[in-house]
């Protein structure tokens, strides 16, 4: 198994990362852990969020610590037990003795995007940084092949690899206030949807008609980790016609 | 947003800590009792009272029949929680009673109440019921029955206009220039107006990264201090996202989340560090107590 290394993230949550840059190695390690820990959860786990190179541990400290007092080493103090050291030897020890499994393939969904105009209003902005037409940057971005890599931020919300170092741009200086529901974005090399109104920092490129999140349904996600995804441009007549259901 | 204040009220009318309690923010309601309750409001002081008088916070209290409860201006903290015997009956919803008014979710009809809605509350515990019954033998003909017993001083967080909120350095405290960090440890933010239950806005010195760098996004918790590239930094509360792209200077230590949470906008705040190692010896300490509050109303009733 890939190296892993620890983090706390403030004192009730710890940060296993594999690795420092972006890479399909790294996110396989991540959706494997993941599937580990629903298959059997920690002691004092509450929940985990897994990302690109790190899957964060969420944990109960009380909950730690009262499993340790029964089933930890007898010989340590117990005054100095840190319910942070003891999750970091639980997740090590999984990580240890942890069988890979070959991960399910995913599924391919097409998403209708209307670029640029009110709905994408940074698009502009993008292909002048990039010294592109508006409609190569549109192409670049429907050309590629993307892989839904976690869903995070807001709920439902996709973080998508694979997107042409052409078009990276940087996040807004300053998060926009609210940015509505369906907006593509982009943030460095990474595109994204927004399942919903939320402030966010992302550029805007254009919109999609589909519901992102879906909290009558479970998963309360259309879109999961491991899907493959392909932009389909649409015009603004589309967009304003489309009923979910038929596309 | 003040879990401290929302689990003590729960464990005042004898309820799980969990149960569903009311949050008013600032302002907040004036309500109608149709059936006799036993209820507690805990955190910030929005002038509560019944017939006139005013409702004790922090304590056990017992409410007649047809009583109407009055919420006035906020006299301390931001936000005050409203304990029912039996919790507020609200559907679970992803395994929570919380209201996330954002995607319109949970609660009641996932949104904040209005003129007009009537919420119901649940069974009583079987504590809840023997705190009631005592409490309605002391009313005598008064607005209210108070216990004489409730959450001490001691116990409370230190509430302030302009509280001292201890934190851990964040995961990329060494991409912040030295200059950055200093003012961050030593000079006061303002809570602006666009702060919400999302995250807390702070105006205050600008913060800069040494070399601009971008950081793959990765997940944020209750009270991580993030700085977007402009420099002020934003507080992630209860309504926070899952995870985050910019860099993490600070996390508030999870005991201290009671004192951001009861700021409001235009007051302002101070940052001190601990290492992680304190803050959880912190948190150990206030879990303890938090335990023994649990125990020592059960045996006054047992």
């Amino acid at each position: 198994m890939m190296e892993a290394t620890f983090q706390p993230l403030g004192d009730q949550a710890v940060v296993v990362q594999f690795g420092t840059a972006m890479s399909l190695e790294a996110y396989r390690q991540v959706r494997r852990v993941s599937a580990m820990l629903d298959r059997q959860s920690l002691p004092g786990m509450v929940e985990y969020i897994p990302a690109y190179t790190t899957i964060t541990i969420f944990y109960n400290p009380m909950e730690l610590y009262d499993w340790y007092k029964s089933f930890g080493p007898a010989d340590l103090e117990q005054d100095s037990c840190s319910p942070y050291q003891v999750c970091c030897h639980l997740i090590q020890d999984r990580l240890d003795q942890a069988v890979l499994e070959s991960e399910e393939a995913g599924r391919t969904v097409d998403i209708p995007v209307c670029y640029g105009g009110e709905l994408g209003p940074d698009l502009g902005e993008v292909a002048r940084l990039h010294q592109l037409s508006e409609q190569e940057v549109i192409e670049i971005h429907a050309g590629g092949d993307y892989l839904i890599y976690m869903i995070g931020f807001a709920p439902g919300f996709p973080y998508i690899g694979g997107m042409s170092e052409r078009i990276a741009t940087p996040r807004r200086k300053s998060p926009r206030l609210s940015i509505p529901a369906g907006s593509v974005g982009i943030a460095g090399n990474q595109t994204g949807i927004y399942p919903m109104e939320t402030p966010g920092g992302w550029q805007i490129i254009g919109r999609t008609p589909l519901r992102l999140f879906r909290p009558e349904d479970n998963p309360p996600s259309l879109l999961r980790a491991g899907d493959r995804v392909r932009f389909v441009p649409i015009s603004i007549e589309e967009f304003r016609c489309f009923k979910e259901g038929s596309s | 947003m003040d879990p401290f204040a929302h689990r003590t009220a729960n464990l005042l009318v004898g309820n799980e800590e969990t149960e569903a309690t009311l949050e008013m923010t600032l302002k907040g309601a004036i309500m109608e009792f149709r059936e006799a309750a036993l209820i507690s409001i805990c955190g910030g002081d929005l002038s509560p009272s019944v017939e006139g008088i005013p409702v004790p916070l922090w304590k056990p209290i017992y409410l007649k029949k047809g009583s109407i409860l009055h919420f006035g201006y906020c006299r301390s903290g931001a936000r005050a929680y409203l304990a029912i015997a039996g919790g507020w009956s609200v559907p679970r919803v992803m395994d929570s009673r919380s209201t996330y008014l954002r995607a319109g979710i949970g609660g009641f009809q996932g949104r904040g109440l209005r003129a007009g809605d009537e919420l119901a509350s649940g069974e009583p515990t079987w504590l809840g019921g023997l705190i009631a019954d005592q409490l309605a033998g002391r009313l005598h003909g008064a607005a209210f029955a108070t216990a004489d017993w409730g959450v001490t001083g001691e116990m409370l967080p230190p509430y302030s206009v302009s509280p001292c909120v201890r934190v851990m350095r964040g995961n990329q405290w060494d991409w912040f220039t030295e200059e950055s960090r200093r003012s961050f440890l030593s000079e006061p933010y303002r809570v602006t107006p666009q702060s919400d239950r999302m995250g807390y806005r702070l105006d205050g010195p600008l913060l800069e990264l040494i070399e601009q760098k971008e950081l793959i996004s990765e997940a944020v918790a209750f009270g991580t201090v993030q700085v977007p590239p402009e420099g002020k930094p934003i507080v992630l509360l209860a309504d926070r996202q899952t995870t985050g792209g910019y860099p993490k200077i600070a996390q508030v230590a999870t005991v201290d989340l009671p004192l951001m949470a009861q700021t409001k906008p235009g007051e302002t705040l101070r940052f001190a560090e601990i290492s992680r190692e304190e803050a959880e010896r912190l948190l150990m300490a206030r879990e303890n107590e938090i335990r023994q509050l649990k125990t020592g109303i059960l045996l006054k009733y047992t």
